[in-house]
């Protein structure tokens, strides 16, 4: 097959004595996009009863593309019911032609899609009481996992809990610092503007503490971690499933919620409140720093009415409301991993699920937070 | 030493397709292969062999372009692979086709999909020759069933066979085959082995096999190097049958009759 002849790939039928007689020629090289098709009712007026054989010295170089007109050959010869002598091929082509299956596969139809609302909320109502239920679940498995922890018989290593530490505290201290003086530099912003107008602009320090403390530095920090840290331990839980590493911790009985959730949860819920008082000090030096510049504010001015503005109590629920959004972070971003498939694009679409319901959720219990404080009047 | 046989004689005149010369391989430091040569002639099916963790899978890495050797040239017929930028690199790698360990299909696509990419993005086919194709590569592996099915739905076997239909996809005349029949029941193995000499026999094409199957190696190997994990190089040349029956070398001696290597032999040898 070796010997070029360097010509166009060619084939023609001719009927002969007792059989039928295929020509093949040049050169059959699937990339040159010159190979023709075999023609589906070209076998139609063959007698049934003599075989279709083939001639093969012309053939030059051949590739796939030749055994895939062959098989189309084959396929069609059976449709007219007409014996095919492939051992007149060379012999390697004749050899590759059988490993063929003789019918090809019909083409699995699309499933149909129907347009049915009221199934579709119905069934996404569920989902998510089912998904509320398992991450609770999940959530008081860690929680027992943790007590055992406790008293010396937990299966969480020290060291992972560490290195989780490590990655959602101080790895998260710069983007954490640098956002909420943002917030809080732009919190004095709008506000010095009306506040001048009544000259009243000493009043800016309070509503900056104010706004931070309560607000924006746990809603900020916890976004900033829901992105950073829920979208990483998505992405490593489920590319562990993806590795059926998650699968060996099960057989070797390692409880996967005390081993791999706990510490990721501990993590997030222990820095979680560390990083809101450090975002509202970084807030209210932002704050500060605008006022000092822009505004005619004492530093101690500023520094005395900050104080005066901010109960302690204020304090106290901001940090309640971190705790809780780093532990629905770290239990949500969890769960997401473990639900994921096990390919590439499935790790994808649970670091952006774990990112999406993070924030979303963290707003939502912010909202509920809200109605809380106003209910019991803090 | 000098009474031990490990070069098969030489009685093979087709062209040489591959050759490698004193090529040193190593991650920073830590050499892991020094000094490896041999000769892939054109047609042939060339076993690279050896224990586990003696660098077979690291020299077929930088055979096909992932790992830049750190000494020692490396030619594709007279193209010198590692000398050229990465135009001539490229140019060079689409006469490769890779089957990786365990398959490497691309998650997100069917596998259908899979074996036609490299000709979507290479050749100038029309989709139903495309797809003509891709059934045909898909059904010489057996794989036609699974051509609407993604690889994470598929046994391992399974997705090795899918793999060597997308390593056949551009037809390469070089198949670099990584632990081809790992994995696989005797029945598929066996079948893999007669459809590797099939393409052989039928286009044309060099393959290069790392394996240690060695009943596979016996049955479709014509030549092939040794590569010791201690020594850190190549220790002896030849088929794996002719190695098997010729090859006095103690450790090569026990590899091809599977026994233990016998510590105390090994000891005044080395």
């Amino acid at each position: 097959m070796n010997t070029s002849v360097n010509g166009a790939p060619q084939w023609h039928l001719q009927p002969e004595a007792n059989r039928t007689l295929v020509t093949l020629s040049g050169d059959w090289i699937a990339q040159e996009g010159r190979t023709p098709a075999f023609p589906a009712g070209a076998l139609k007026d063959v007698p049934h009863d003599e075989p279709v054989e083939f001639r093969t010295d012309q053939l030059g170089r051949w590739d796939t593309s030749l055994i895939s007109f062959l098989w189309e050959l084959k396929r069609s010869a059976r449709e007219a019911h007409v014996n095919v002598d492939t051992n007149t091929l060379p012999e390697s082509a004749h050899k590759l032609l059988d490993l063929l299956p003789e019918i090809p596969p019909e083409p699995t139809p699309p499933p149909p899609h129907h347009f049915a609302p009221v199934a579709a909320v119905g069934q996404f109502t569920l989902d998510t009481l089912n998904e509320v239920g398992c991450v609770s679940e999940m959530g008081a498995a860690a929680a027992r996992g943790g007590l055992a922890s406790l008293v010396g018989r937990g299966m969480m290593r020290t060291v992972d809990l560490m290195s989780d530490l490590n990655a959602a505290g101080p790895a998260a201290l710069l983007i954490v610092g640098v956002v909420n003086f943002l917030v809080g530099a732009i919190l004095a912003f709008v506000g010095s503007v009306e506040l001048h107008k009544f000259a009243a602009d000493i009043y800016v320090a309070s509503l900056v503490a104010i706004a931070m403390v309560r607000e924006m530095s746990a809603v900020m920090t916890a976004i900033i971690m829901a992105g950073r840290t829920g979208g990483a331990y998505a992405a490593r839980i489920s590319t562990m499933q993806a590795n059926e590493e998650i699968d060996a911790l099960q057989v070797f009985g390692i409880p996967v919620s005390s081993y791999l959730i706990l510490p990721s949860v501990l993590a997030l819920a222990f820095t979680m409140p560390l990083l809101y008082l450090y975002g509202c000090l970084i807030g209210m030096l932002g704050g500060f720093f605008v006022s000092y510049i822009m505004l005619d504010v004492s530093p101690l001015g500023y520094f005395h009415e900050t104080i005066q503005a901010l109960p302690l109590d204020q304090f106290t629920f901001g940090f309640i409301k971190s705790f809780v959004f780093g532990t629905f972070v770290g239990l949500t971003s969890c769960r997401i991993g473990l639900k994921a498939g096990r390919s590439a694009t499935d790790v994808g679409i649970a670091a952006t699920k774990a990112v999406v319901v993070g924030i979303v959720g963290v707003i939502a219990l912010d909202a509920v937070f809200a109605v809380i404080a106003n209910v019991i009047g803090i | 030493m000098n009474d031990t046989n490990t070069q098969m004689p030489a009685t093979d005149d087709r062209p040489v397709m591959i050759s490698v010369d004193d090529v040193t391989l190593a991650f920073g430091s830590k050499v892991i292969q020094h000094d490896v040569s041999f000769r892939v002639k054109r047609g042939s099916i060339f076993a690279v062999m050896g224990g586990s963790g003696c660098g077979k899978s690291t020299l077929l890495k930088s055979m096909i372009g992932l790992l830049r050797p750190t000494h020692g040239t490396y030619l594709v017929e007279k193209d010198n692979y590692w000398a050229g930028d990465d135009a001539s690199r490229v140019r060079i790698g689409r006469r490769f086709g890779v089957l990786f360990q365990s398959g490497a299909l691309w998650s997100s696509m069917t596998v259908g999909e899979n074996v036609a990419l490299p000709m979507q993005m290479f050749t100038r086919l029309k989709p139903d020759v495309i797809r003509q194709l891709v059934e045909l590569k898909l059904g010489l592996v057996g794989m036609l069933h699974a051509i609407d099915q993604y690889p994470s739905e598929l046994s391992g076997g399974m997705r090795k066979r899918a793999g060597l239909a997308r390593a056949m996809s551009l037809d390469p005349d070089i198949l670099f085959f990584d632990e081809p029949s790992a994995g696989l029941d005797p029945i598929t193995s066996a079948r893999l082995d007669e459809l590797i000499l099939n393409l052989r026999d039928g286009l044309g094409a060099t393959i290069i096999i790392v394996s240690h199957e060695l009943s596979s190696l016996f049955h479709i190997a014509d030549d092939g190097i040794f590569l010791d994990a201690d020594q850190k190089t190549a220790i002896a040349h030849g088929s794996p049958r002719w190695l098997r029956d010729h090859c006095t070398d103690p450790m090569v001696h026990a590899f091809m009759h599977r026994e233990q290597l016998d510590s105390s032999s090994s000891a005044g040898n080395g």
